[in-house]
């Protein structure tokens, strides 16, 4: 069963110029992207900056509304809604089932409000009695593990990593049926960062969480996704549950990604670069297959046509022209 | 393999005089640079690392101030000089910093102005340091964005920062730095604010211009890829010392300190399994005015000995001498 089924999904943003502030082009920040995420699920979206990837995740929130595209939100009461095309009045009701993890602990969090109330500020807007919402903020503290006490304390006694398990418990206050969470794990000192990646990992096991999983890191997104989505200039390039995409790449781009992350490990010194040149603009795309022009593998079709996001395995996808005929490097 | 000793750092101590009290920043950092090596330099917030950078270049901001230390200029020869005992307005120091010694930062836009095109302030730098006429200084400029693989740099050199990419954006950095033809070169986190597959590029980059031009590389860094892909020895700091210094095989694969074995291994992999957790040192790193007692690790440590760890501090690393500064080695 699928919480979220993403089609086709466009954002666009008209560039004015001239006098009439006519239109004269487009941002194409999300471009026709389409994914799903399942019941217990951690999907990763993947790219670099001004891929679109925070673009389509704003989209699913609602805080952009998308230019076409249908976004179907399953809230857990047998009926599917478009989030694309809600009215902001009916999306009220749902937001609950659909919740954020955010990237700076530091400016999420009231720095005004007890951390007992921030944590129960959800409940409380959604109606839970006052007793109730005690007994809910301590289970959740738990849940993060954090000690009780924290409850009377302000945000500003709280290290960074700290303040994301308030951060997290807050999110899950409603036990939504979906956590967004971008890049919920980049602005922590690496210590404090793994305290974060094991917790999200004890918390998709215990609570079953869907989550989609915003980051730009490839190796903590290994650690903590079941599948990956790569995009590129607005699109995505392929699809795959995360050790296939890691081992294999079925995408050129894929395989630059991963080549070009350091791994930890002096003995794997000057690996091949082979990625030249900058992320394309998404105001002008090049034609064809937007990674042609850094592409080690394109060829004169590459140049002309956009290849479509198919199927090359079972369950893997990859839009290549070449996916079936190039053997590309992964990282073991 | 002897190089000549570019810079020796020794005892460098540093506080910060603030409202509630003394923070002790620096505490004895020693270390020394090598013409053609690269230093890493790799801590979490807080270690004191850029706070190193600053005060080599005598570009502390207060309150912070230089307590006590030396930085050798050309130690042991007839030209040895101590930069910590210079007015760091004089015009030698000026001619030292952005000369002898060059600094890119993390994020080029604070490095350039918004006000000027590349070009200018290309050209300002190279005439600081170098006496040489208007156009003859453009066409050093337009070299120096050759060097550093900016296309079309006859174009490129009317610019202005915003209209770069951030990876052309940190070549300019890299180039500016370079202008004063510098033989020691301090970058301070200069991929951290870039994405994948340009850090693998300004890593390369880096690397050549280091080869090409036999310079003393100080790299600061949080990220263990960077030091593993980049680095000869390895210095690793925690609030304000040196706990340990190795060449760079042997702190991946025989790291003597308590706190470098707890990074290692909690640092996300390209190459984890699915849903692998990592390993977590304890807490956070405590803020440098919260100094524990003894070793600054032992609250964190686990291989914690009480009444000696809590009790006195280890010894301090003798620069250049491959060790830890932990009450497990065998101390003098």
């Amino acid at each position: 069963m699928n919480v979220l089924e993403v089609s086709d999904l466009k954002k666009h943003y008209p560039i004015h110029a001239g006098l009439l502030r006519r239109e004269v082009g487009r941002v194409r920040a999300v471009d026709g992207v389409s994914f799903h995420i399942a019941q217990g699920e951690t999907l990763a979206l993947v790219g670099e900056s001004g891929c679109g990837k925070t673009t389509v995740s704003r989209c699913i929130l609602r805080a952009l509304a998308p230019t076409s595209g249908s976004i179907r939100f399953d809230p857990g009461q047998g009926e599917t809604v478009d989030l694309a095309t809600l009215p902001k009045r009916a999306l009220r009701p749902l937001r609950r089932h659909l919740q954020m993890i955010f990237q700076d602990p530091y400016s999420s969090l009231n720095p005004r409000m007890m951390v007992g109330d921030i944590i129960a500020e959800p409940l409380r807007v959604n109606g839970v009695p006052a007793a109730e919402r005690h007994a809910r903020v301590l289970e959740l503290l738990d849940l993060v593990q954090m000690p009780a006490v924290a409850r009377t304390r302000f945000p500003h006694a709280f290290s960074g990593g700290q303040r994301q398990r308030i951060g997290i418990a807050r999110a899950l206050a409603l036990n939504p049926r979906l956590v967004v969470a971008d890049e919920p794990v980049s602005a922590l000192d690496v210590s404090v960062q793994a305290q974060i990646i094991n917790l999200l990992l004890d918390l998709q096991d215990r609570l079953k969480l869907s989550m989609l999983f915003v980051a730009h890191d490839l190796s903590v997104v290994r650690h903590v996704s079941d599948r990956v989505a790569v995009m590129y200039v607005g699109r995505i390039v392929e699809v795959a549950p995360t050790d296939a995409l890691y081992r294999t790449p079925r995408h050129p781009y894929t395989e630059t990604l991963l080549a070009a992350v350091p791994a930890p490990d002096p003995m794997r010194r000057g690996r091949q670069m082979k990625a030249s040149g900058d992320v394309a603009d998404p105001a002008k795309p090049p034609p064809g297959c937007a990674f042609h022009p850094r592409c080690p593998y394109a060829q004169d079709r590459c140049r002309v046509e956009r290849p479509e996001l198919t199927e090359v395995a079972p369950g893997r996808w990859a839009s290549c022209h070449r996916a079936q005929e190039i053997e590309l490097a992964g990282v073991a | 393999m002897v190089e000549r000793t570019s810079l020796a750092v020794r005892d460098l101590a540093v506080h910060f005089e603030m409202e509630q009290g003394t923070v002790r920043a620096l505490e004895g950092v020693s270390f020394d640079l090598h013409a053609g090596r690269t230093l890493g330099i790799v801590g979490e917030s807080g270690c004191g690392k850029s706070v190193t950078a600053r005060s080599i270049l005598r570009i502390v901001d207060r309150p912070g101030r230089i307590v006590g230390g030396q930085a050798l200029l050309d130690p042991g020869t007839a030209e040895e000089a101590d930069l910590i005992a210079m007015d760091p307005e004089s015009r030698r120091m000026r001619g030292i910093r952005g000369g002898r010694i060059g600094l890119i930062f993390q994020e080029p836009m604070t490095a350039l102005s918004v006000h000027y095109t590349v070009g200018n302030q290309i050209i300002e730098a190279v005439r600081a340091h170098n006496d040489l006429s208007k156009a003859a200084a453009r066409d050093r400029a337009i070299e120096l964005l050759r060097e550093v693989g900016i296309p079309r740099p006859e174009l490129r050199i009317d610019a202005y920062p915003f209209q770069l990419s951030g990876g052309l954006r940190q070549r300019v950095g890299i180039a500016m730095a370079l202008a004063g033809d510098p033989d020691i070169v301090i970058a301070d986190e200069p991929t951290t604010a870039l994405d994948v597959t340009t850090q693998a590029q300004v890593l390369d980059l880096l690397r050549r211009l280091q080869r090409e031009k036999n310079i003393a590389l100080m790299l600061i860094t949080h990220d263990m890829g960077v030091i593993a892909e980049m680095c000869d020895e390895v210095a690793v700091m925690y609030l304000g010392r040196v706990v340990e210094y190795a060449p760079v095989a042997d702190l991946f694969t025989t790291s003597r300190h308590p706190y470098t074995r707890a990074l290692l291994r909690a640092v996300p992999s390209i190459l984890a399994t699915p849903r692998q957790r990592l390993a977590t040192i304890g807490g956070a790193v405590p803020h440098p005015g919260a100094r524990p007692s003894g070793c600054a690790f032992h609250p964190r440590c686990s291989d914690f000995m009480p009444g000696r760890c809590d009790a006195a501090s280890p010894a301090p690393l003798r620069p250049g001498e491959a060790g830890a500064s932990c009450f497990l080695e065998a101390q003098p």
